[in-house]
């Protein structure tokens, strides 16, 4: 692997690959911090595994990518040798881990539109995306149930608990609205059938939202400013860290192997 | 101040179709929901199963390991029980 | 992992009175007939009492395990290593579960054993006090580390205590894929670049001898040894299993093409071992007595992490009350005909 960053021509299904990819992977980089710094044992294993389901899922679409980008690239270069900037995932997955309560909340703001968006995704005219979101929208129900069922505890179980919950989906919530944007390369690629419109999802994701909030007191905020530019990558500053850390070895150490 | 101890659960585990379930070990959780999917965390990491129960372990009544004799020796004697105490000619074939 | 119903049952034999050194005789003669014990069966309190902290001694390794590995989940060069090392961070949470669960039906909370160690009145392992300073000490602990616990552990599959080999038996089991992960980690970097190669030596200079030590002070100086044999908890000396650890990790090293960091060294044709230099075992005295290089960093972590969690759980139980109060109550209004 050469030492410079990656140089893309991204073709509107390369972006709208990467996009899927790179929410996958830096939401799977964040979860796979708690390890072994969960409130209990049990959850430590639970947030492995949905960390583990999402660099599964990431790989799945980064391989996808190096296919369709062509010239010999493998997932690692899409993973390790794109800057900040290349990187096309939304604002809210990148946010840090925070209190159990801002990661849960994360969890069950990206999961209720994730999860019916690859469920949509399953009926994509592109039959590789269709296989990956047959596979991942199984993952995705079970992350949703499990980030609800805490969001339920942690909303109705102490004071605490409660105010916390409340300042996390405050505090996450102007991050919610970027998961709906679609710019023109991305409606082109709607219109032909190879990716489902968020926008369409987005009375199912208040729906579930709203059952969940009911059940945990808790109350969805209203619309307000919303936070935007992952996708074009203008990130916020958290990300520079986050691949600071994730690629380091690979840039320290230029074509080498692992 | 003391925590509160978050309950003990047994996990049982059918590993595939037509056996029955079986107990693979313990699991701490405050409620029913949250020792189902810590069960399915936990003990299901390597596709060991296809059905889970989860049971509180203080509902679980077990006989006394003293009683050992008085419950479990009894039945040794019964060997009319089995199949083979009963002689059935060779020339009848299996029954 | 058993049920506790009975096992608060009282005492009623006085201790050392006749009938209680009949009930050892008995219970010694169920150990020499290779019988399981069972958490609910009549066992000496130093039978209890010694599995109890063996048991708690090994989940807390497992769980303080987790934190120098854990360095470099996020610091993993591919994406394949990254899954696997996170699977493998996982599995030690998992064997740390089994383990509690194991020393729960001994009498022993899981809360009480936490507080144990968070106080500093437990011991863990000595090796998880130092440090992992590259990507090669995630090969060197798979390799070597897990190579040395697995050593530990497949006699205690065979444990007298059932619950305790059970656990130990589904451990096993997840474990066999950590040493090839580390082994194979090892392997590319002994193949790579010159400076991965140097890395990889670099980590098998530093955890070579604490790896040796791992396995306990030597059977001359060994306060537990007799009576834990005698009980079928330990089935072979610290020694025995050193060599045996030595004796298969050598040749796995040569294959490597790296030098171990003992000038001593040698094979023994005539015995068919590998004999090794001296250990030091003040270093492992001063780890153990919390002077190792991270032993105040390892329980530092492991207490924010409890203390950061108290709310959590808390809130959980609270929860869990609200819903039975609700439960009960929806019960007891009368149903409208």
């Amino acid at each position: 692997m050469p030492t410079t960053s990656l140089s893309l021509t991204e073709t509107p299904l390369l972006a709208g690959i990467l996009r899927r990819a790179d929410d996958a992977l830096i939401l799977g980089h964040r979860l796979s911090e708690w390890c072994g710094h969960a409130p209990m044992l049990e959850e430590d294993i639970a947030l492995a595994n949905i960390a583990l389901d999402c660099v599964g899922q990431a790989r799945s679409f980064y391989t996808y990518a190096a296919e369709v980008a062509g010239e010999g690239l493998t997932e690692d270069d899409f993973a390790y040798r794109r800057e900040a900037g290349q990187y096309r995932n939304c604002l809210l997955v990148e946010q840090p881990n925070g209190d159990f309560a801002g990661t849960i909340v994360r969890q069950v703001l990206f999961s209720a539109f994730i999860d019916p968006y690859y469920r949509a995704l399953v009926s994509s005219r592109d039959a590789t995306l269709a296989a990956i979101a047959a596979k991942a929208e199984k993952e995705t129900a079970y992350h949703l149930r499990h980030s609800g069922e805490w969001l339920i505890r942690l909303g109705d179980g102490t004071d605490e608990s409660h105010q916390r919950a409340r300042a996390a989906l405050d505090e996450l919530w102007p991050y919610t609205g970027e998961l709906f944007e679609v710019d023109a390369a991305e409606a082109a690629l709607i219109e032909a059938g190879t990716l489902p419109d968020p926008r369409a999802l987005r009375v199912e994701f208040d729906a579930t939202l709203d059952h969940i909030l009911t059940e945990a007191t808790l109350t969805r905020p209203a619309g307000g400013w919303m936070q935007s530019g992952g996708r074009a990558g203008r990130h916020s500053e958290h990300l520079g860290f986050i691949l600071a850390d994730l690629q380091y070895l690979q840039r320290a150490h230029p074509g080498a192997t692992w | 101040m003391p925590e509160q101890k978050i309950p003990l659960w047994e996990v049982f585990i059918r590993s595939r179709n037509g056996l029955a379930h079986k107990h693979v070990g313990s699991l701490h959780a405050a409620d029913a929901a949250m020792a189902l999917q810590a069960a399915r965390d936990v003990y299901t990491r390597r596709g060991e199963g296809l059905s889970l129960w989860v049971v509180p372990s203080a509902a679980i009544v077990a006989s006394d390991p003293a009683d050992k004799d008085v419950m479990f020796e009894p039945t040794a004697s019964k060997i009319y029980r089995h199949p083979t105490f009963y002689e059935v000619p060779d020339e009848v074939g299996h029954m | 992992m058993y049920t506790q119903a009975l096992n608060a049952r009282e005492n009623a034999v006085p201790v050392g009175s006749p009938e209680d050194a009949d009930r050892a005789a008995r219970f010694q003669a169920r150990i020499d007939a290779e019988e399981r014990i069972e958490p609910n069966d009549w066992m000496p309190e130093a039978y209890r009492r010694t599995l109890t902290r063996q048991i708690s001694q090994h989940a807390h390794s497992e769980i303080v395990g987790m934190l120098p590995e854990g360095n470099w989940i996020t610091r993993a060069p591919t994406l394949k290593r990254k899954a696997a090392l996170l699977a493998k961070v996982q599995d030690e949470a998992g064997h740390g579960l089994y383990l509690y669960s194991a020393a729960e039906t001994l009498g022993t909370s899981r809360e009480e054993l936490f507080d144990q160690l968070l106080a500093g009145r437990a011991k863990y392992s000595s090796i998880f006090n130092y440090p992992t300073l590259t990507w090669a000490d995630i090969g060197a602990i798979g390799w070597l580390v897990d190579g040395a616990a697995i050593m530990n552990q497949i006699p205690l599959c065979r444990c007298s205590y059932g619950p305790y080999a059970r656990a130990m038996i589904r451990v096993c089991k997840e474990e066999s894929f950590h040493q090839r992960q580390g082994y194979e980690i090892m392997l590319t970097l002994c193949r790579g670049t010159p400076e991965q190669k140097a890395m990889a030596q670099d980590a098998l200079n530093r955890w070579w001898w604490p790896c040796l030590m791992m396995f306990g002070p030597p059977d001359a100086e060994s306060q537990h040894s007799d009576q834990s044999a005698k009980w079928k908890i330990k089935r072979f000396s610290n020694d025995e299993l050193r060599q045996k650890f030595v004796d298969a990790t050598v040749p796995q090293g040569q294959y490597l093409g790296l030098t171990f960091p003992d000038p001593d060294l040698a094979y023994d044709e005539a015995a068919g071992h590998w004999r090794y230099g001296r250990i030091d075992w003040e270093e492992f005295k001063q780890v153990l007595a919390g002077n190792g290089p991270c032993n105040r960093q390892r329980m530092k972590q492991r207490r924010d992490a409890h203390a950061a969690g108290a709310w959590v759980r808390e809130a959980a139980m609270a929860h869990a009350e609200k819903r039975a109060r609700r439960a009960a109550q929806a019960d007891a209004v009368p149903q409208a005909a």
